[in-house]
């Protein structure tokens, strides 16, 4: 994956290259909003990771800029401004996250697959499928090899995305952003209690288990004989 | 600056000048108007008479010849106070009439004309009079006039009045103009006294509002009310900063700690790397504390009223008991939702719901362990134009003293300091309850405690320019 960061700070501009080269990135730098614009006008990344406040020209509007120029590579913003409003205006400007500061690499990291791996267009199957587990997103069916397993619909809700992001880790902001639409810490780790409720629904009584939990970052959802 | 100085360069008295200057002059130009025209009535009147007599003693000499002529003046000129005459031969002999002196070459011109006289009966000085000279068929030369002293003496009162009007509307304009300017300035200088001292930190202190009601006393309220919410707003600030003091540098304190100590005493690889998550969960809490205090800060200094809209408070209730329903079930406590149907309401949905969720998760932290009793109803209901949307649980509770207290930044109550938590949680749900122009309600649940955030309906009062409070408007149904 090619990642441009546009990030004015020398220093988390360079710890954020290291990070993704050392698992397998190719991460390159651009210090201003203009040297953003310029490196990214033609496409070549796969996704850009943008810090808000950028001298000459700020992130937002080098992405709008991008954006008015028919350039849709997949954007993520990052921001010392976490309330609700920024993010919204974020979105809005054509960002397609928002990541306030700080935030753990593991978080950025399973933000920029997720938007990476969404140019390959998952979302249009009807059916998603991890080793014998099956989601059948019309008839709102989960199978478990020949087993019908009965799910509430917010649990429903949370294995689809889970199972859309197959093979990613998906963070516990991620699922609290994406299934329940609500974007503040509820300071208790709720989201877990969800996870092993939802486990022991379609992993109980199986010798492989599909639902993992990724220490320090957050789940995933994967065929681990593969 | 002299106390003189100020006071002439005070706007009030440099108005006063303007003022006094225009009556002033309006003064001097309505009397010199006046007297210009009495003057001008006076000598049209004169003229009206002398022409009379002119052309009557034209009559008489056409009638009855000069010698009939010197007897009709002579007798004129004897009855009192009457027109001036003279009637001379063509050599300049007089012939009758009661002028004695006037000076050379008058009767030469004939005509109208002003000069001066000697009548005959009343020898002392010179007098004006308005003249007229004719000359008679024969060379006979006959001079009809009227004295100008009545004429005179008018003039002389206007003109003197006058001169005495400009100069009392001078007079009394400078004193009126220095008493309305040392009043002015008088408060004005004890305003600036005060807000120097206001200036140099004494946000206590008000401005004098006199109760006159005029513009001095609404400036003064204006600035008293711009005052209180300074005063207001610092006290805030002041609170947030000797909470962050205090509860931030806790944290720190500690996360410096553990990274000194397991420079120390760490030896090997599993040693560091415990001490090093520790750091990072330590600082995670503290973010969480840090964009708390940031969001309570927004949340009470208003900014944060942008995008209002309508949503559905039922719903909100029904989705945050779901979210917690599996935590609460996990610690033995069953979690009921009373919240039916659809509540349109208008505000910030996000907002409700982390105030609610905190809420929510306060319950499930304080409930008593090991209660196989434990029990949370998450409600949401109308009174009213009002949103209740309630958290009750049968834990603990708070003591009726402490519920005040609780809703401040940080106020953990002693019995909660075991409690993981930024202390936060009460007081944020109560600055989004103000936000939308609401209240956080604490009462006993016989037992325990429910937390009640009641929102109005409409969404926040909004001030509208000219300080009336209107509501936010109903939800559209």
């Amino acid at each position: 994956m090619r990642l441009l960061i546009v990030e004015d700070d020398r220093e988390a501009a360079d710890y954020l290259i290291k990070a993704f080269r050392e698992v397998g990135h190719m991460a390159e730098h651009a210090a201003d909003g203009d040297d953003g614009l310029a490196l990214a006008e033609d496409g070549r990344y796969d996704v850009l990771v943008v810090d808000r406040m950028l001298p000459k020209r700020d992130g937002l509007s080098m992405i709008s800029t991008l954006r008015s120029q028919g350039v849709e590579t997949p954007a993520l913003i990052l921001s010392a401004l976490g309330q609700v409003d920024d993010r919204i205006k974020g979105l809005r400007a054509g960002g397609d996250d928002y990541l306030p500061k700080p935030y753990s690499f593991a978080e950025l990291l399973a933000r920029v697959e997720v938007l990476a791996r969404r140019r390959g267009g998952k979302s249009e199957e009807t059916t998603y499928r991890v080793a014998d587990l099956e989601l059948d997103r019309m008839s709102r069916e989960v199978r478990r090899g020949k087993d019908k397993i009965l799910l509430q619909p917010r649990e429903f809700r949370l294995l689809e995305y889970l199972m859309k992001h197959a093979g990613q880790v998906v963070t516990r902001t991620m699922l609290l952003e994406n299934v329940w639409d609500y974007h503040f810490d509820p300071q208790t780790n709720v989201i877990d209690v969800h996870i092993s409720r939802l486990r022991s629904k379609i992993d109980k009584g199986f010798s492989q288990p599909l639902l993992h939990t990724v220490r320090g970052a957050g789940y995933m959802v994967r065929d681990s004989t593969r | 600056m002299t106390a003189l100085g100020k006071l002439f360069r005070s706007t009030t008295f440099q108005l006063s000048l303007v003022y006094l200057t225009v009556f002033a002059l309006f003064a001097a130009f309505l009397l010199g108007y006046f007297a210009w025209n009495t003057r001008r009535l006076f000598t049209e009147q004169i003229n009206a008479t002398v022409e009379a007599e002119v052309n009557g003693l034209e009559e008489q000499y056409r009638q009855g010849g000069i010698r009939r002529l010197v007897q009709v003046i002579e007798s004129r000129s004897k009855q009192p106070g009457s027109n001036l005459y003279l009637a001379t031969t063509a050599a300049g002999e007089g012939l009758a009439g009661n002028v004695g002196f006037l000076p050379t070459g008058t009767l030469e011109k004939s005509g109208w004309s002003e000069t001066e006289y000697r009548r005959l009966d009343e020898p002392a000085g010179p007098h004006l009079a308005l003249i007229r000279v004719f000359q008679l068929p024969g060379g006979f030369r006959v001079l009809v006039g009227r004295d100008l002293e009545d004429r005179e003496k008018v003039h002389n009162i206007v003109i003197s009045a006058g001169r005495w009007s400009v100069a009392l509307v001078v007079v009394l304009g400078l004193a009126g103009g220095l008493f309305v300017t040392r009043r002015v300035l008088r408060r004005v200088d004890a305003m600036t006294e005060t807000t120097r001292t206001i200036v140099e930190g004494d946000l206590s202190r008000r401005l004098f509002v006199a109760g006159t009601g005029d513009e001095l006393d609404r400036l003064a309220e204006n600035l008293n009310a711009m005052l209180e919410r300074i005063e207001a707003l610092m006290k805030g600030l002041q609170e947030v900063s000797d909470n962050i003091a205090h509860d931030l540098k806790t944290p720190l304190t500690r996360l410096r700690n553990r990274a000194e100590e397991a420079l120390r005493s760490a030896n090997d690889e599993t040693g560091y790397r415990a001490a090093l998550e520790r750091t990072i969960e330590e600082s995670d809490a503290l973010i969480r504390t840090f964009d708390a205090l940031l969001m309570i800060a927004r949340a009470e200094s208003g900014h944060a009223r942008e995008d209002i809209a309508d949503f559905d408070a039922a719903d909100v209730a029904r989705g945050i008991a779901e979210l917690y329903e599996p935590l609460a079930e996990e610690k033995g406590l069953a979690l009921n939702v009373e919240a039916p149907g659809e509540i349109l309401m208008r505000g910030k949905r996000e907002l409700v719901s982390q105030a609610l969720s905190n809420l929510v998760d306060n319950a499930i932290k304080y409930a008593v362990p090991d209660d196989a009793h434990g029990e949370i109803t998450v409600s949401a209901q109308t009174e009213g134009e009002r949103v209740l949307l309630a958290v009750a649980d049968n834990g603990p509770g708070i003591p009726e003293a402490d519920r005040a207290r609780a809703v401040e930044r940080f106020v953990r109550l002693e019995r909660s300091r075991s409690q993981s938590g930024s202390g936060l949680g009460l007081s944020l749900a109560s600055a989004v309850a103000h936000l939308h122009g609401g209240e956080l309600l604490l009462s006993d649940n016989h037992p325990g405690l429910k937390a009640v955030i009641a929102l109005p309906r409409g969404g926040p009062v909004q001030k509208r320019d000219d300080g009336q409070e209107v509501p936010g408007g109903r939800p559209s149904a």
